[in-house]
């Protein structure tokens, strides 16, 4: 009965963490009971993933804003105005593709460091100044669509960024008729190179002496883990298998989970959210951790408008409205503490999800939007609830 | 003679691990001065916390009574009710707004909720006048100077007909004219019937303006003195603040300094801008590798601030003078610089200061030398475990691993982990700021024999302490700082508990 201890002990400890994944499954549960199987269908994930791309990036780089105390209103208008300044460089000056996602990415980081600026340097609240940001771009994304209103992108490799799939193996190689085999085969291999890395650092913890999970908890993890990696995969392998949006939401996740949880900078951050003057008594100069912080943010900004216009295959002059308050109840649905210091890169992705599940969920049940808003905000304030009630009782 | 205003009765509090009164009882007279001293620690502050309602009734032990009826404060609305005012040293002003205001905020003269602004005009300026506060109302008060907020904070308490003011410590931030206008008007109160006690630490002034005196230590009553029916001295004073018996044991010292200087200051002077006043004057100290340099002084006599100038300068105060550090001239300007040069620094405030408490004993003690674990910007995982678990060890930190959050652990655990974390940058040169403040005996003990290892491997250590003994016990020379200057430099045999609080009073 160790086994039975030793899973409750570990589940009560992460309670919080592992009450995320099985809200969200809960979420999916029921949406494919009321839909009668229409949500949990191949066609309507590979939709629901590609829907929540835009979300997910900015709440990935809001996480680590609200890690150390801040918040960036300017997002959803940023996003808006760099997906404007994609298109008018894709149309009107015939810059290729190439050229044009690094240029807009740069020009992001570049806004992200000028909203850092007053902030860090002069202790400005960022509420306001990134809410100066929210009605300076907001003018701008106007500006740039004056003209000509809407713009349609004709460019065929941008906007497959938003819509497009991975290509297929070649017809020869094929073993499952009817699936996306390389999708498939990229979930398998995403599962080898997961467990194997588990598998290691297990044995190296081991071999140092540390404490690590029991045997049977661990298998257990990998076993779940690899049940929900490949049923993933399975249900978009069976219908156009990865897009380039799952693609790149994947990549930035593994990024900033990286940095967050192995680099000298992550812990950085965390350390100033966690308590700033004691950061800055440790030598870490917390400025400057605030302007990259902000620049990742702005960079990100750029990703989710270049995703958003790709997705929509042009520029309209409201692109980005909303999308910071989207990303901001994302990453606290995700765990997130206002209070700093406290939040996972994780954590935002799967409040992301949460969040484009209800809506795509109730969408499908065709409940009217007004009761939809009322649902996602009482969902929000349950996770925060949730939230500071374990937190407090751990403390 | 007159009957008691106030009488506390056995009255005893405890904070988690530390019983900061056993036993102290306290009684004021109607219409006398009445000043109480102590050291730091002794217990005045919590003494006045406990009258004023600050901590409620059943929160601590003991009887209060007020004019012969005892009171059951659950709060401070109940003791102003009562009649009691008082003013702390972190003066309670909102700075943005007006005199007036500021004298009525809280007690606004209303009906149904509307403020009658001209009454409360008219009412503040009668108040003022009484205090001597010759300024418009409507200034705001953060443009006066300190003693003219001082002097608001007593007009706010003379407004709701305070008949017992007490003042914690209200000339430690004033100069020399504005202390005695200050005193004056004590003297004037006393005349029109307000009984006021004083906690100061100036004893000159204290002998000065006392009808009587009460002397705390260590958080009980040991006397109380009458100036005008018996000799009273400051040197008297001092040795009722002092003079208990030196029975702590420290380890003894396994090492002597060696000659090199490692560190000399020259003619340093700081000036803090948010306070607008020099807080450091012309202060000149060596020390010596191998030295544990025992830096004595009262609560806000400029210890804390002195090491924060010297250790990278994080509240960007304007400095004057010299800093001699590895036979080479520096100034640091951010605490990054001082530590990759091989300073160190351990605050007295550990949890507002020096540690993350929502993060583990692992990521505390790596935070300040990251770089070291890391390649590339990325942290070696497990070497950082293993690090954390060497100083777990070494250092015997009480926390089943290092996984253990910060926040849950004891204060004596907390200050291994900030000495561990300090450690971990490999100082020449370690700053502890009242390193066992609130911890219990033991793990006092621990720290101390901690320091006396490490001067022996020739790390050097200026040691900031609010207690004497320990001050007496771990130095090896002593310099004593009273208002921002160096009043003294003792060695170690010369120092005494009496000659160090002289000096401190100064």
């Amino acid at each position: 009965m160790t086994f039975l201890k030793n899973l409750t002990t570990i589940m009560r400890q992460n309670v919080r963490e592992y009450g995320m994944y099985i809200a969200l499954l809960i979420i999916m549960a029921i949406f494919s009971v009321t839909t009668n199987g229409l949500f949990i269908s191949s066609r309507n994930l590979s939709n629901l993933l590609n829907q929540t791309g835009y979300i997910a990036v900015l709440a990935v780089g809001m996480t680590l804003v609200i890690v150390i105390r801040h918040i960036d209103l300017s997002v959803g208008f940023l996003a808006g105005f760099l997906g404007a300044v994609a298109a008018i460089a894709l149309v009107f000056w015939h810059w290729p593709v190439v050229v044009v996602i690094p240029f807009v990415l740069i020009l992001g980081a570049l806004a992200g460091t000028l909203t850092a600026l007053p902030v860090a340097e002069l202790k400005v609240p960022a509420f306001v100044a990134s809410l100066a940001g929210w009605l300076i771009y907001r003018g701008a994304l106007l500006l740039a669509t004056n003209r000509t209103g809407t713009i349609i992108i004709p460019n065929e490799a941008y906007n497959k960024i938003g819509n497009g799939y991975i290509p297929d193996l070649p017809e020869a190689l094929r073993l499952i008729p009817d699936f996306h085999n390389l999708t498939i085969l990229l979930g398998v291999l995403g599962f080898i190179l997961f467990a194997w890395n588990d598998i290691n650092s297990r044995r190296k913890k081991k071999e140092y002496g540390f404490d690590v999970l029991p045997l049977e908890i661990f298998i257990l993890k990998l076993v779940f883990i690899s049940v929900l990696i490949m049923g993933v995969t399975w249900v978009l392998a069976g219908y156009n298998g990865l897009s380039w949006t799952v693609v790149i939401v994947l990549l930035v996740v593994g990024v900033y989970h990286f940095i967050t949880t192995q680099t000298v900078l992550g812990r950085h951050i965390y350390a100033m959210g966690g308590n700033p003057e004691a950061a800055e008594l440790s030598g870490i100069n917390t400025k400057r951790i605030t302007i990259i912080v902000f620049a990742s943010m702005g960079m990100l900004s750029a990703l989710s408008g270049i995703l958003f216009s790709s997705r929509l295959q042009s520029a309209t002059t409201t692109a980005g409205t909303l999308f910071e308050l989207d990303a901001i109840a994302a990453a606290y649905v995700g765990g997130v503490s206002a209070a700093g210091g406290v939040g996972k890169v994780m954590g935002s992705l799967i409040g992301a999800l949460v969040m484009t599940s209800l809506t795509s969920g109730m969408n499908l049940m065709n409940t009217d939007i007004s009761l939809q808003y009322v649902v996602r905000g009482a969902v929000l304030l349950i996770a925060v609830i949730f939230d500071v009630v374990t937190r407090s009782r751990r403390g | 003679m007159s009957a008691p205003i106030l009488e506390m009765k056995q009255i005893v509090k405890e904070f988690p691990g530390v019983k900061a009164l056993k036993n102290v009882s306290f009684t004021v007279m109607e219409g006398e001065v009445h000043c109480l001293v102590g050291e730091n620690g002794a217990g005045k502050s919590t003494l006045m916390k406990v009258l004023s309602g600050v901590y409620p009734y059943g929160n601590y032990g003991g009887q209060i009574f007020l004019n012969g009826q005892e009171q059951k404060f659950s709060g401070v609305r109940d003791s102003e009710k009562a009649g009691i005012g008082i003013i702390y040293q972190e003066l309670a002003l909102v700075p943005e707004l007006s005199v007036y205001e500021n004298i009525f905020i809280g007690n606004e003269i209303q009906r149904n909720g509307i403020v009658d602004w001209n009454e409360t005009i008219r009412r503040a300026d009668e108040v003022m006048r009484r205090v001597g506060l010759n300024i418009n109302p409507a200034t705001k008060v953060k443009d006066l100077s300190v003693g003219k907020q001082q002097l608001v904070e007593i007009a706010k308490a003379l407004s709701r007909e305070v008949r017992l003011l007490i003042l914690d410590e209200p000339t430690s931030a004033l100069n020399e004219v504005e202390s005695e206008n200050l005193l004056n008007l004590i003297r004037d109160l006393k005349r029109v019937g307000v009984t006021s006690i004083l906690i100061s630490h100036k004893l000159k002034e204290v002998l000065d303006i006392a009808d009587r005196i009460t002397v705390l230590r260590d958080g009980e009553t040991i006397c109380t003195l009458n100036p005008r029916t018996e000799e009273v001295t400051e040197r008297i004073l001092i040795k009722h603040m002092v003079g208990r018996e030196l029975d702590s044991v420290f380890p003894p010292a396994v090492s002597k300094p060696r000659d090199e200087v490692l560190l000399e200051v020259k003619n340093w002077t700081a000036y803090d801008p948010g306070l607008g006043r020099t807080i450091l004057k012309d202060i000149s100290f060596y020390v010596r590798r191998g030295e544990i340099v025992g830096i004595a002084g009262l609560m806000g006599a400029g210890r804390t601030e002195l090491a924060l100038s010297l250790f990278g300068n994080p509240y960007g105060y304007q400095i004057q003078g010299e800093m001699i550090f590895k036979g080479k001239k520096q100034r640091f300007t951010h605490p990054h610089q001082a530590i990759r040069e091989g300073l160190a620094y351990v605050t007295e405030d550990r949890k507002a200061k020096g540690l993350i408490l929502i993060q583990d004993i692992r990521q505390n003690i790596t935070i300040a030398n990251l770089q070291a674990l890391a390649k590339g910007g990325v942290i070696d995982a497990n070497a950082e475990v293993a690090l954390a678990n060497r100083y777990h060890a070494s250092l015997n930190i009480k926390a089943p691993s290092v996984e253990q959050i910060v926040g849950n652990l004891s204060g004596g655990n907390q200050q291994k982990v900030s000495i561990a974390k300090w450690l971990f940058v490999e100082p020449s040169l370690l700053i502890l700021d009242d390193p066992t403040r609130g911890i219990d005996v033991g793990a006092k003990y621990e720290i101390h024999s901690i320091m006396r290892n490490l001067v022996a491997e020739g790390m050097s250590i200026i040691m900031i302490s609010s207690e004497l003994p320990e001050v007496l016990g771990m130095s090896d020379r002593v310099y004593v700082l009273s208002s921002g200057r160096i009043t003294g430099e003792l060695s170690a045999e010369e120092a005494t508990q009496e000659k160090i609080m002289e000096l401190a009073t100064n």
